[in-house]
């Protein structure tokens, strides 16, 4: 398994529905995950980072921190979405993304703070999500990619200042 | 062989100066690297990497002809390429206040003592012409914590406002 990087045409493609949840399809969420775990960041990935265009992504901000104080980042660990389906978007805030399909490039990219999604799991058993903040921010990112939309594709200005002002 | 070049060009703005200037560059074969463009008060600035076979004086035959039509001055240094290292910044600061003479060195100079290596920083002026304000938006990397920076910016800067918050990145 490899991380297929822009201009690769297929990451500008949309990805098929997942409709046999067989050991084939278990097999290769399973590889994967374990694929997404072994590189830097290891997230979250989508099934087209690696070439196979199905709506598949997983997100894991397990042990994931923030900022110089290594504040932990709330999440639902272990996140297997398939055909996933954003339902809810509110608010919406600024942030910094790169992308493995993306080499040495990050910018700016406005996303929802809070979301509520469906999902199968590999199983294809239904569930309900509502996330928040950064696992929101990463579920969007990688659901992003199964319509063929990369971070680049919702770049703001490096000027674009949505951040709330406070006075010392 | 392919040398690499920093292009400054400066003047009163109009409309078509980038793509003159480019479409110039072009047609003597020349390649374009990272670029800063913008308006600033009323002029136009550029700082562009240019990549092109052949000396400085060659690239200088190229822009000359166009920049004194469009009326702009323009300077080249051979420059290293530098290409795919970019740094990601891990912090932003947003500092605003009345307009004096000193914010940005004052606000600096305390982002220097402190070790904060800055990446990227733009300034404008804003507020009435009576009343005018400046505002610095500011990212940088740094190993400081963030309360330490602001330790030192509230005892060393009078009568501005700043907020730094950390930069997280999210690679997906």
């Amino acid at each position: 398994m490899k991380i297929i990087t822009y201009p690769e045409d297929i990451l500008k493609q949309s990805c098929d529905p997942v409709t046999k949840f067989d050991q084939e399809f278990q097999d290769f969420v399973a590889e994967l995950e374990s694929f997404m775990r072994s590189q830097p960041g290891g997230i979250g990935i989508a099934a087209p980072q690696v070439g196979r265009m199905q709506r598949l992504c997983i997100v894991d901000l397990t042990g994931m921190t923030r900022g110089k104080k290594k504040k932990p980042v709330p999440n639902q660990g272990r996140l297997i979405l398939v055909n996933p389906e954003i339902t809810k978007w509110e608010g919406f805030e600024l942030g910094r993304e790169g992308c493995m399909s993306v080499p040495d490039y990050t910018g700016n990219v406005i996303r929802a703070t809070r979301i509520e999604l469906t999902a199968f799991d590999e199983f294809g058993n239904s569930h309900n999500y509502e996330s928040e903040g950064y696992e929101a921010r990463a579920i969007q990112h990688e659901a992003d990619h199964l319509d063929g939309l990369l971070f680049l594709d919702r770049l703001v200005s490096r000027k674009t200042d949505l951040f709330k002002r406070k006075q010392k | 062989m392919r040398q690499w070049y920093m292009i400054a060009l400066v003047g009163k703005d109009r409309a078509g100066i980038v793509a003159q200037i480019t479409e110039a560059l072009l047609g003597a074969g020349a390649t374009l690297g990272e670029t800063s463009m913008m308006r600033l008060g009323c002029n136009f600035t550029i700082m562009m990497m240019v990549g092109m076979d052949g000396d400085e004086s060659k690239l200088c035959r190229v822009v000359e002809p166009v920049a004194k039509q469009l009326d702009l001055h323009f300077h080249v240094d051979e420059i290293e390429p530098g290409l795919h290292q970019h740094q990601t910044p891990d912090l932003r600061i947003t500092v605003y206040g009345a307009d004096r003479p000193g914010i940005v060195a004052q606000v600096t100079s305390v982002l220097a003592e402190s070790e904060v290596n800055i990446t990227d920083l733009d300034s404008q002026v804003g507020g009435d012409q009576e009343k005018p304000i400046y505002i610095l938006m500011i990212e940088a990397l740094s190993d400081r914590d963030v309360e330490e920076i602001e330790d030192a910016l509230n005892r060393s800067t009078d009568g501005v406002n700043f907020r730094i918050e950390e930069i997280d990145t999210l690679i997906g």
